[in-house]
């Protein structure tokens, strides 16, 4: 197979590349570019940070956790082409020497391709656009000093340029009008339709969406893949609307894109999208490739069920619908055929009634020890609705049905609450692990119903909202 | 002149362009081989059998060795040969390396190092440092014991008496390079190694033990680390021996580094310790007399564990006149990792104790935790009585901290927000604030005496500009600039004209890691040297040449004055090249004063100390635990800086890595001694957002009482203490949920400061 992207504005054509070749090997390994470093080779350090930009825009990712053809038709910058063309240097570059922003400078390369991204996407909230690059020597405050130094300088046309140099479709044409068949073993689907039909005629591949579960089964488990299909050409995966109705989210919708329109319908979803991953891992990660991992510990699925989400799922030209929670069965366990994939997801629109609490040793990516999401409807004092869902208290994400039942119909009251916390033990008996203690995990978990009540009467919800 | 001038770091440009070279960046040529070791999953036992033809048969694999391939020693400990490369038959934790594979790529060796066929017989392990001690498990043959006066009288005799104990938790490095070398064998069975390591001279002595050859037959280079903190003092040692041998046994390169997983689950890291107190005061909150148990968790091989558990009894005192103190010390032997050299030695764990102490007491009586402190403090020079010793028989010549301490209440307005944050917690039972203060007073000097000496070499040229070598190594702290600072301004030439160079074996030899925040102090003295030699000799000439005394010859702003005239730098190099005067020449140094006995604990350690002092402000969640640092406010003592850019970035950073030990930072094993937590995402070094949301952060305004260089002090290690008031913060917010102590372990991780406050509030 071709793959065809440009490289620090130059570009390049592969043939025969391996399906899970990543861009950071080939970087290192192959094309000599040493810039770009691994620290953790599995999506978590930000030292492997490179900008891409497709037809949406400009993105960090993470050079470790990228196959090559997930970039097929898009332009890559790289830390040796953060300068220009002449050596000047970009202003994030020039701020970080200027305010001491590196030491060992192991983490500077990505830190600095995740500055020339938030740069080019005019974004100033630092701390949120950082939060995938971990520095061990500097205690990160003259970063974020040389990030707000450099918010008022202007994108510089080479960083701008990648913009218009980028015709995916042109690319993408060319590749194929030279006759260049990808082999039986990769495939890259450019619709919907095409992908329903080469999965179902090959249902032991691995769909590939934004590979940030499968890269780590390449670079930590070290398997190789075959056959593979990527989903990145799918671009009609990736459609996300809204109605009257409903929140339409196509599966390959990016977590990015999904806090996008979730943020302003239900705030505390999004807010716990900003704190899922990272800026590198939400441009990567899909919202169905978190649904379809069946990960109990996956961070939107409870938030879905508690919004009655239902899942779509796709085979050939077969579809059907059912409630998200009945996708999962048991541990490792999905209701999903062979061939079967996860077309989209709808939301109902609804009044935002919803809290969603993720529990991590540190706020900002960090897989949650318990997730919580909250969605109780009140009239008039009473509960008249509650669907409540936790992730990281069972071997799949789960409702609390005991919980809710004790809840409906209940005054709105401190009492009711109460006596809903003891209903937990019913509906969930946690494990002890490296992330929380099982007894963590319960306790905390009858809490976060005492915070939602807390919280709804407007007091502080969260030690985030706190300042000295 | 260029010294204390905020100068940015000497590779900042190549490190924002990526252009700085780490040991993987270095181009090999296409026959490279790459390692990886078969490592053992268990803790304890022996190998009963080793099968490897599957290994042997994996793409790409050229070689595979076990123990009794390799040709001469089977040892990479920088201490007592305990710890062999591959194990020898004999299982000591789950990790240990027991084969090693050489591919032609990276992943090739990986692949193949997964397919060991080993058969073990399992032992049972030791785990904790409470199994180790009952089944006394330890090195060296019994506790180590400190005293000065008569603990236990005191304690008895003292009006007021508390006792805790607590578990410390250890840390990863989490440098963000893993470690890494690289080694090209030379002609007649010679090596040069690339090692990204804090020790050149260590991995040259060993690297030269493993291939039978002459230290002179080893050069080890190392132009920069992705970050060491202690890391890689010893731990590369492994690394750099395989390469090595591989390259001197098949002629070809032979790289490796490990992956992130791997490179957590083999290497040490800080020791975890088990501290236990008592200490007796008056109604004052006047320290009378402290106990201390260290139970040191040391893993199973010995590698630094006796020095940095001297240390940690050398530091807990801190900044406080004891006059009854005594420190018992186990240094334990357990199945999990060699805990090894970091940030700070033992140092943290000793003052951490300490600094609960002083917590604990000031909940006791109820006194403000600061000035229980002060009252406690060691005497300013010019108040000091006969007795300002410390427990171990060092006169305290050079406190600072009761300025400093007044200076920081003042800056950080410490009595108004206390006042407002009390306020503020009596008005909700939903959430906490709570602020903390630890000063630190830091031993500087390595305390195995004769590691204080450093070596270097400078070389004028012709052309007037300057080439700098030392026997430092360059890991992110600013070490070469700081010390190209002082070249330059030995010759009063611009900082353009020395050229900064790599560590190398063979420019200085025998040196001493570059650990123990020494690497300014040290090396910055012999280059001064270095550079005092060629000044001189150049002086003499020129003095003669125009008629004049070397006394009047000066170097200032690129010129040299002689008497009278002027010429520049350069002209001066070429006239003294002409008239045959050697531009080379070598420095030496050796830190004066020292004398140390370290079984009895008796002598001076210290040539100096360093001070620094912090007051955190944090906030809990009482239904969670979740936690998070608010503000922070530091004031340091790095004596007349030499680059106060560097130093304040060293504060910032030592800070927030002394923070993330005690509250993120979890190292979690299983029953079975396996890591859990072996990579970032479940290991939480602080992330971007965990700094504090104020940080203010200055550096005191003094001058070294002894004569150092330029009267600086070493920066790298005593700031990383400053952290310690995180931990104190979320004890002191924890408290206000109640009357009793919280007695908190650490890390606090939002578990554990859930923890406390059930304890504090509802007496779970
Ligand atoms: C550093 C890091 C941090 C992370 N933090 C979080 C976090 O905070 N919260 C959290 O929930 N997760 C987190 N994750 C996990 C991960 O991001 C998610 O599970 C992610 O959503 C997976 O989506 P993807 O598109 O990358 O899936 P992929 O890795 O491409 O695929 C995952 C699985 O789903 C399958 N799949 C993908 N798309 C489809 C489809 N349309 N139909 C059927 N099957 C499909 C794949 O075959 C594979 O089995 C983190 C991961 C990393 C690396
Ligand atoms: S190397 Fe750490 S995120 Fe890629
Ligand atoms: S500068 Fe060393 S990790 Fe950031």
């Amino acid at each position: 197979m071709t793959i065809t992207f440009l490289l620090n504005g130059e570009r390049v054509e592969l043939e025969d590349v391996s399906p899970t070749a990543t861009l950071l090997d080939w970087l290192r390994e192959d094309r000599g570019l040493t810039g770009t470093k691994e620290g953790c080779n599995e999506g978590d350090c930000g030292a492997c940070t490179v900008m891409v930009t497709d037809p949406d825009g400009a993105k960090a990712l993470n050079a470790c956790i990228l196959f090559l053809p997930q970039l097929h038709g898009k332009a890559v910058r790289t830390i040796e082409g953060a300068a220009g063309p002449k050596g000047e240097l970009h202003p994030a570059q020039q701020a970080m020497i200027d305010l001491h922003g590196s030491q060992c400078g192991f983490c500077t390369p990505g830190f600095v391709m995740s500055m020339v991204a938030s740069h080019a996407n005019g974004a100033t909230d630092h701390d949120t656009q950082l939060a995938g690059n971990l520095c061990r020597c500097t205690g990160y405050a003259p970063i974020i000093r040389a990030a707000q130094a450099t918010e008022k300088v202007a994108v510089p046309t080479w960083v701008q340029e990648d913009r218009s140099f980028i015709l995916p479709e042109k690319l993408r044409g060319e590749a194929e009008s030279r006759g260049v068949e990808p082999p039986a073993n990769v495939q890259i689907p450019q619709t919907a339709d095409e992908l329903a039909e080469t999965y179902a005629r090959h249902p032991d591949a691995t769909l590939v969406a934004g590979a940030t579960d499968v890269g780590l089964w390449v670079t930590k488990q070290l398997r190789d893949l075959d056959p593979v299909i990527f989903l990145a050409g799918c671009d009609d995966l990736k459609t996300i609307d809204v109605t009257d109705s409903e929140i339409r989210l196509g599966a390959m919708a990016h977590m990015n894109a999904v806090r996008q329109v979730i943020e302003p319908l239900h705030p505390s979803y999004g807010e716990m999208i900003r704190r899922y991953a990272s800026v590198q891992v939400r441009n990567a990660a899909t919202i169905g490739g978190n649904i379809a991992n069946g990960s109990p510990i996956g961070d939107n699925p409870p938030a879905l069920i508690a919004l009655d989400a239902t899942l779509h799922l796709r085979h050939g030209d077969t579809r059907r619908s059912m409630p998200i929670e009945d996708f999962f069965v048991d541990y490792g366990k999905q209701d999903r055929a062979p061939g079967e994939f996860v077309d989209q997801i709808t939301i109902p629109r609804q009044e935002d009634n919803l809290k969603v609490y993720k529990l991590s040793k540190r706020f900002d990516q960090d897989i949650s020890a318990v997730l919580g999401a909250f969605n109780i409807t009140v009239k008039n004092g009473t509960v008249t609705a509650a669907r409540i869902a936790f992730g990281g208290m069972a071997a799949i994400p789960k409702r609390a049905t005991h919980v809710e039942s004790a809840l409906i119909g209940q005054p709105w009251s401190e009492t009711s609450i109460n006596a809903a916390m003891t209903a937990f033990d019913q509906d969930f008996t946690p494990l002890t692990d490296m992330r929380a203690s099982a007894e963590y995990r319960l306790e905390t978990a009858r809490n976060l119903l005492m915070r939602y009540f807390i919280e709804h009467s407007g007091d502080t919800a969260s030690v985030l909202e706190v300042s000295s | 002149m260029s010294i204390a001038k905020p100068l940015p770091h000497d590779a900042a440009k190549l490190h924002v362009t990526g252009a700085a070279r780490y040991v993987d960046d270095i181009p090999t040529s296409r026959d490279c081989l790459h390692l990886a070791f078969g490592l053992a999953p268990i803790a304890k036992g022996r190998i009963t059998a080793m099968n490897l033809d599957a290994v042997k048969r994996s793409p790409g694999v050229v070689a595979v060795l076990t123990a009794d391939d390799l040709p001469f020693a089977n040892d990479v400990s920088p201490s007592i040969h305990d710890e062999p490369l591959l194990s020898d038959g004999t299982v000591h934790y789950p990790g240990q390396p027991v084969f090693l594979v050489a591919a032609t790529s990276h992943r090739a060796a990986r692949v193949a190092a997964r397919k060991g066929d080993v058969t073990y017989a399992e032992e049972e392990a030791l785990l904790t440092v409470d199994q180790a001690l009952m089944a006394d498990s330890r090195f060296e043959d019994g506790p180590r014991i400190y005293e000065k006066g008569d603990a236990a009288a005191a304690i008895g005799a003292a009006p007021h008496v508390i006792d805790g104990k607590f578990d410390l938790g250890g840390q990863e490095h989490f440098y963000l390079e893993g470690q890494a070398a690289l080694a090209f064998p030379q002609e007649g069975g010679d090596v040069l190694v690339h090692s990204s390591t804090q020790h050149p001279t260590e991995i040259q002595h060993k690297v030269a033990e493993a291939i039978g050859a002459p230290m002179h037959a080893v050069r080890v280079e190392t132009r920069r680390m992705g970050g060491g903190f202690g890391g890689k003092e010893s731990q590369g040692n492994a690394l750099a021996v395989s390469c090595a041998i591989i390259a001197t046994l098949t002629g070809r390169p032979a790289k490796m580094r490990y992956d992130r997983d791997d490179d957590m689950t083999v290497t040490g890291k800080r020791h975890p310790f088990k501290i236990s107190y008592r200490a007796g005061f008056d109604d004052d909150g006047k320290l009378l007399g402290v106990d201390f148990l260290h139970l040191v968790n040391c893993g199973w091989a010995q590698d630094l564990s006796l020095p940095v558990a001297d240390r940690a009894m050398l530091h807990a005192d801190n900044a406080y006149l004891i006059p009854a103190i005594r420190i018992e010390s186990h240094r334990l032997k357990t199945n999990l990792q060699s805990f090894t050299a970091y940030r700070g030695f033992g140092g943290p764990q000793g003052v951490v104790g300490i600094e609960r102490v002083m917590d604990h007491i000031a909940h006791d009586l109820g006194l403000d935790p600061i000035e229980l402190r002060r009252r406690n403090y060691y005497a300013a020079p010019d108040q000091a009585g006969a007795d300002n010793t410390t427990p171990y028989g060092q006169k305290v010549e050079d406190f600072e901290l009761h300025e400093m301490t007044a200076q920081l209440l003042d800056s950080s307005d410490y009595a108004a927000r206390k006042a407002e944050i009390a306020d503020w917690n009596a008005g909700q039972d939903r959430f906490a604030r709570g602020i903390g203060f630890s000063p630190v007073k830091f031993g500087i000097s390595f305390t195995l005496t004769h590691l204080n000496q450093a070596g270097a070499l400078v070389h004028v040229y012709q052309d007037g500009s300057v080439h700098l070598n030392h026997g430092g190594t360059e890991m992110g702290q600013g070490l070469f600039q700081k010390v190209a600072q002082v070249a330059a301004s030995r010759f009063g030439i611009p900082l353009e004209k020395v050229k900064i160079t790599a560590t190398d074996t063979a420019k200085v030899p025998n040196t001493s890691a570059t650990a123990a925040s020494s690497g300014s102090d040290l090396n910055g003295m012999a280059v001064k040297a270095a550079c005092d030699t060629i000044r001189d000799r150049m002086a003499d000439h020129l003095a003669q040449r125009y008629q004049t005394e070397p006394a009047k010859v000066r170097f200032e702003d690129g010129n040299v004055h002689i008497g009278d005239e002027v010429i520049s730098f350069d002209e001066a190099a070429s006239l003294a090249y002409q008239g045959r005067i050697s531009l080379s020449a070598t420095g030496f140094y050796k830190t004066p004063k020292l004398e140390w006995d370290r079984i009895n604990g008796q002598g001076r350690p210290f040539f100096y100390f360093a001070y620094g002092a912090a007051i955190t402000e944090v906030v809990v969640d009482r239904l969670t635990g979740e936690n998070r640092i608010l503000r922070a406010d530091i004031l340091h003592d790095a004596g007349a800086s030499l680059n106060p850019a560097l130093d304040i970035g060293q504060v910032e950073g030592a800070y927030v890595q002394g923070a993330g030990w005690l509250t993120t930072e979890e190292l979690v094993w299983d029953g079975k001694g396996a890591l859990r937590t072996h990579a970032p995402s479940t290991y939480k070094i602080p992330a971007c957002s965990d700094r504090p949301d104020v940080f203010n952060v200055a550096l005191y305004d003094g001058q070294n009482r002894e004569d150092t260089i330029y009267r600086s002090k070493a920066v790298g290690e005593p700031p990383f203490m400053l952290g310690i008031s995180a931990w104190l913060a979320q004890s002191n917010a924890v408290s206000s949920f109640g009357d009793a102590f919280p007695a908190m372990d650490a890390p606090g991780t939002a578990e554990e400061v859930w923890r406390a406050i059930r304890r504090v509030r509802d007496g779970v």
